[in-house]
């Protein structure tokens, strides 16, 4: 039996061991595992930036993908066409995120649900015909494809920072300072007026209205934020891939992977999106690179699994039985184990929003 | 203007209609009887597609392929909707897209794996690919066999839902499922029928139009998306709709590639507009029911 005072302690203790862990994790390992889990990283923002629209204020998006692109486009533009350095670009990328995230949320006012859920899809599909149409990069292609010198970090950064000779570090630890930032500002907003405002127009959008929430002004905020977060998690993929680039099949994929995150980590959670992120992408490259060399004896599975094309079809299976066993997640299910374990009966934002009740009149 | 190829481009952009209004008309099915938009319609299409094409390959008949591949998509789409969407049926809307996207990529990776990523070319058609050209205005014999097809199956669906049991029974749990359940009505087999239904039409839209565009595992997302916009501007729980909204959606898609050259290589605004104003300014479409939101 634990206390919930030893397990905030116990909460705060794995917090700082984590996050000593990530400081130094490019110093422990090479370059392919230091840009995976700064692959993980940015994934989890977009995705952190989603769950605050998904999860904390029910709207489903498909379309994040876009919102990633245009961060990722704004950033390697600049710093291709302009010569910019990297972090300044942050400057205008986040408003300009923001701005898109504006636009996109007034519509979302009259557009619930499923249907919500298939306007953006149409987002995901039109951004990269978008992109070929009025980006003319390498080639006249839409592919953005930025050298190793524009990418080098400044001088001001120290070698520890920068690393000797390794443009993974410096894009791993950029990706990582934005992914603190984040998380904090993340907690700032769930705690605040505006986060509780969130979880009021989820919940039961009229009687929030009764209490005095301006509803439309939640929504299209909320839009606009998570839109913030995905586009400034494309700009530090921009670091990380060196490129810039929206083909059809990627922004779509790219969408998918945020919502799964969410899902997977936990709804309406601060943590579980990120916890998400590491999980999609370790799994997908699990399937794809491990997974055929360890079942060796069975020959046609082994056959099956060795497919490149097969990684998305155990992907899918796993979030259909994901939402059938444990629909809030892992943080939601370690939170009903431990609720359990003390045996408190606390009320916590529960992952998915009950059923409305009917008011009274 | 020159009219002959107006109307060169009105009879193309009617034949892709008709492909747009039978998936549109499959995606009415399902969200009639249980109120999902499915995502993973296309992609259901598209594994039919793939079936037919591996029977061709082993020399069935043309029309025979079609009528197996037809059946077994039935199966399938009932199969699908008991084992994998009636756990979820009335969960939030997330739920649903998870579950559906779910499938989109199972569905679609499992067609790369099981037939080969690459593109099939060479699908055969049941009739003679010729062209007429009376006055200088190009029709195909593809239109005409879509439009045909797509009259076909308005008579044979119109036939089942007004003057079946079965048709009766399926109207009774799109309007109520609750009164239908107690009223005897076994309402798990009629939702099983509803996507079993949803599935063979999606599959004979498949095998119809991918001859002409080739197969790959790609090849069915743009008309679906296409689809979804046919079915937004008639209105998702209109039959009806479906179909002149598949039909003008075609229209206006072959129309806008033709005229409108700031749209070059993003004709996908087109349907992308029509569902954002659709539901914005008209949430129940052309034809359908509006829905009262009580509070």
């Amino acid at each position: 039996m634990i206390s919930r005072r030893q397990a905030q302690i116990i909460g705060l203790v794995v917090a700082v061991i984590v996050l000593a862990v990530l400081l130094v994790l490019p110093h422990q390992t090479g370059t392919t595992s230091t840009l995976r889990w700064a692959q993980v990283l940015y994934i989890g923002i977009a995705a952190m930036g989603l769950n605050l629209l998904t999860g904390y204020n029910g709207q489903v998006s498909i379309g994040h993908g876009a919102f990633f692109g245009v961060g990722a486009y704004t950033t390697a533009l600049l710093m291709h066409n302009e010569g910019w350095q990297f972090l300044p670009t942050l400057v205008v990328a986040a408003p300009v995120c923001f701005l898109v995230g504006v636009v996109v949320g007034f519509p979302a006012l009259r557009v619930k649900g499923l249907y919500l859920a298939l306007v953006t899809l149409g987002l995901a599909v039109l951004f990269p015909d978008l992109t070929k149409r009025f980006v003319h990069a390498t080639g006249g292609t839409n592919l953005v494809s930025l050298t190793r010198a524009e990418l080098a970090p400044p001088a001001w950064v120290p070698l520890w920072v920068s690393g000797e000779g390794r443009d993974d570090q410096w894009a791993y630890y950029v990706t990582l300072g934005a992914a603190i930032v984040l998380v904090i500002a993340a907690v700032i907003i769930v705690r605040s007026r505006f986060g509780r405002a969130l979880i009021a127009v989820r919940d039961h959008e009229a009687a929030a209205e009764t209490v005095g929430i301006n509803v439309a002004q939640v929504k299209v905020l909320a839009f606009a934020v998570s839109a913030l977060y995905a586009g400034i998690a494309g700009s530090c993929a921009v670091l990380v891939t060196h490129i810039a680039n929206a083909e059809k099949v990627n922004t779509f994929q790219l969408s998918i992977e945020f919502l799964v995150a969410v899902v997977i980590g936990g709804t309406a959670t601060v943590i579980g999106p990120l916890l998400g992120a590491w999980i999609v992408v370790f799994l997908q490259h699990y399937i794809s690179d491990d997974l055929p060399n360890h079942v060796s004896s069975l020959g046609p599975l082994k056959r099956v699994l060795g497919e490149p094309a097969a990684s998305p079809a155990i992907f899918g299976i796993l979030l259909i039985l994901f939402v059938y066993v444990l629909p809030d997640g892992v943080v939601g299910g370690a939170r009903r184990l431990y609720a359990r374990l003390t045996r408190s009966r606390r009320t916590r934002a529960p992952a998915v929003p009950p059923s409305p009740t009917p008011l009274t009149t | 203007m020159d009219f002959s190829l107006f109307f060169s481009q009105l009879m193309g952009g009617i034949g892709n209609g008709a492909v747009y209004a039978s998936l549109a008309l499959a995606l009415v099915l399902i969200f009639r009887t249980t109120g999902i938009l499915n995502f993973a319609q296309g992609e259901m299409a598209l594994y039919s597609t793939y079936l037919f094409w591996y029977f061709t390959q082993r020399s069935v008949p043309v029309l025979l392929a079609i009528l197996i591949t037809m059946v077994i998509s039935f199966i399938g789409g009932a199969l699908i909707e008991r084992v994998i969407i009636r756990p979820v049926e009335d969960k939030s809307p997330l739920v649903i897209v998870i579950v559906t996207i779910g499938l989109f990529l199972a569905l679609n990776s499992i067609v790369q794996v099981q037939f080969g990523a690459d593109i099939k070319t060479g699908l055969p058609r049941f009739y003679a690919a010729t062209t007429w050209r009376p006055g200088n205005v190009q029709i195909s014999a593809d239109t005409l066999v879509l439009v045909a097809m797509l009259a076909i199956v308005c008579l044979l669906l119109y036939v089942l839902f007004q003057h079946t049991k079965v048709g009766l029974a399926m109207r009774a749990v799109s309007s109520n499922a609750e009164s239908s359940r107690l009223s005897g009505i076994p309402v798990g087999n009629v939702l099983m029928l509803g996507w079993g239904l949803a599935a063979a039409l999606g599959a004979l839209a498949g095998v119809l139009i991918i001859p002409q565009l080739g197969l790959e595992a790609s090849a069915m997302q743009s008309i679906l998306f296409y689809s979804f916009a046919a079915a937004a501007l008639g209105g998702f729980d209109s039959p009806v709709g479906a179909v002149v909204g598949g039909i003008i959606v075609g229209v206006a898609q072959a129309l806008a590639t033709q005229y409108v050259h700031f749209l070059d290589g993003i004709t996908l605004i087109v349907p992308f507009g029509i569902i954002l104003v659709v539901l914005m300014v008209r949430p129940q479409g052309l034809f359908g029911t509006k829905r009262v939101e009580r509070v």
